[in-house]
């Protein structure tokens, strides 16, 4: 009977320390927020650093994700040039037209013969006078192929190859470098935009760290007292990092708000521009989510570089 | 309740602050320590509360050997010490009432307790109705008994007091003496440095006197 006596008032006992430990967690974060609250000036000083500092690469990656969005708009990624050999005629031309039209990789061939490719010219190029020296028309047919959108880079190379070896066929260009030279532009600008957001979240981190270490030294006294009259390291602790959360958090809605107020200044000019272009083409902006996500990140943030001010400078803070 | 065996403690720039030092104080004992300034009162102190550890000898406090207690266990070690600063070390930036619930929020007391012990407290030392008033707007004797309503509000059974009389007036002083007695009455081991002889030797307690840094007087329990 002692011992099962003994067993529940350990059990009591583990439930005293953690209603202590969860009374103090919101103790220490509602005294950290309120005093975050009394600086409103310097609190939001410090929001909007923050703030800016997330939402630079954050809106920098919602543009591109918007720009990405745009360019998978055009339906034409790469397009097929055939140049036929000289000996092939206007009607062999579009019976090979036609043969190429039934394919399922091909969305659409577009045949500039080479009488219209000549008026063309002439009208536009100011040479008319030279073309019309010439005994017969320089230029070939042209058969204009454009695959479906959805076949990938290696399937339209496969197709070129392919319709390069047809006998008709004297030379096939390619038109996919400039679709490339994009992808490539946009690789290079989400890679600057992780290095920059790396380096801009690290000052974050930094800037933090620095605030609540600047607390840390202005409650110096009270950190002395607190460990003389039996405090742990971890009750010293505990009012330090939920600063740094608030800090974070505050931040992390500063940086969601800043974002969607561009949006917002920038969906109509997008709209009208995308009109322009009869194109339907509407704004993305972060979402419910991925402001809350924001909102987490620099929470988690204000934790870290709260930490990392607390595991430097408080340890060395001890009654003499 | 406390016991001090063969203590010795060098400071690391070499100065002999306590050398070979023993005695015992029993549970409900008042006991003062005196001795010229530099005689190693503070230091004695600072040994009982685990600020320094002695450089040789053992130091019992409640059973429990100093050298079994871990610096992790140090703050848990001290909840069980109530002390009053000859400085007071208030927390000026918040009202008399948070002063003394400190230790008590510290222990993770329910509000409502928190609320009835800070106030038996405050009763004791007859500061009730100051309790929202903030530090600066005491006198110093009054903030003196804020500290000493802070070191007694979590019960300790031990109780240490550095100069508590210090900048007080004698009849001050006297009433601050009168309320350590009260609690050494109900059971608190009370160990009070102070130099002040004349107020001391009126109040027929034991007396442990220290010079430079060795016991001279008070050894017996």
């Amino acid at each position: 009977m002692a011992r099962s006596g003994g067993a529940s008032q350990s059990r009591t006992r583990w439930r005293d320390q953690y209603n202590s430990w969860l009374r103090h967690h919101r103790l220490s974060a509602a005294d950290s927020l309120h005093r975050v609250l009394q600086h409103p000036w310097s609190s939001l000083l410090t929001w909007m650093v923050i703030g800016i500092a997330l939402a630079l690469p954050v809106g920098l990656n919602v543009a591109l994700d918007n720009a990405k969005l745009v360019s998978a708009d055009w339906d034409s990624p790469a397009q097929i040039s055939l140049f036929l050999n000289m000996d092939v005629t206007e009607a062999q031309a579009r019976q090979l037209q036609r043969e190429l039209a039934d394919r399922g990789q091909i969305a659409s061939t577009d045949l500039v013969s080479r009488d219209a490719a000549l008026d063309e010219f002439q009208a536009r190029s100011g040479f008319s006078d030279v073309l019309a020296s010439l005994d017969e028309n320089p230029l070939p047919n042209l058969l204009v192929v454009t695959p479906v959108a959805d076949i990938g880079p290696e399937a339209v190379l496969a197709l070129h190859a392919e319709l390069a070896a047809r006998p008709q066929v004297a030379q096939a260009v390619l038109d996919m470098e400039w679709l490339q030279r994009l992808n490539s532009l946009m690789d290079l600008g989400r890679r600057l935009i992780i290095a920059v957001g790396a380096m801009l979240i690290l000052g974050v981190a930094l800037i933090l760290g620095n605030t609540i270490r600047l607390a840390i030294e202005n409650r110096r006294e009270e950190i002395v007292v607190v460990k003389l009259v039996g405090g742990s390291n971890a009750f010293v602790r505990r009012p330090f990092l939920y600063t740094g959360l608030w800090y974070g958090v505050g931040g992390g809605v500063i940086a969601a708000l800043l974002i969607s107020v561009s949006l917002w200044i920038l969906d109509e000019p997008a709209r009208n521009l995308a009109l322009s272009y009869q194109s339907n083409f509407k704004l993305q902006g972060l979402g419910v989510m991925g402001g809350l996500n924001l909102v987490i990140l620099g929470g988690l943030l204000g934790l870290f570089g709260a930490a990392l001010a607390v595991s430097r400078h408080l340890r060395h803070i001890e009654p003499r | 309740m406390i016991n001090f065996e063969r203590v010795s403690k060098r400071y690391e720039e070499g100065r002999d602050a306590l050398r070979d030092v023993s005695f015992s104080i029993d549970r409900d004992e008042l006991v003062f320590l005196t001795g010229h300034s530099g005689a190693g009162k503070s230091t004695l102190m600072r040994l009982i509360m685990l600020i320094e550890r002695p450089s040789r000898g053992e130091i019992i406090i409640d059973g429990q050997n100093l050298k079994t207690v871990s610096s992790r266990a140090i703050p848990r070690h001290r909840r069980k010490i109530g002390v009053v600063f000859q400085n007071h070390q208030l927390l000026f930036d918040r009202p008399v009432f948070d002063n003394v619930a400190l230790p008590l929020v510290i222990g993770g007391y329910d509000h409502r307790e928190v609320g009835r012990r800070v106030r038996a407290a405050l009763d004791k030392v007859g500061l009730l109705e100051r309790e929202r008033a903030m530090p600066v707007t005491l006198s110093g004797g009054e903030q003196q008994r804020v500290g000493i309503a802070r070191a007694v509000v979590g019960r300790p059974k031990i109780l240490l007091a550095d100069e508590p009389t210090g900048n007080l007036d004698p009849a001050l002083s006297a009433e601050i003496m009168r309320l350590f007695e009260d609690f050494s009455q109900v059971g608190v081991t009370v160990l009070i440095a102070s130099h002040d002889l004349a107020l001391i030797s009126r109040l027929r307690h034991r007396i442990v006197t220290l010079r430079d840094g060795r016991l001279v007087t008070g050894t017996a329990a």
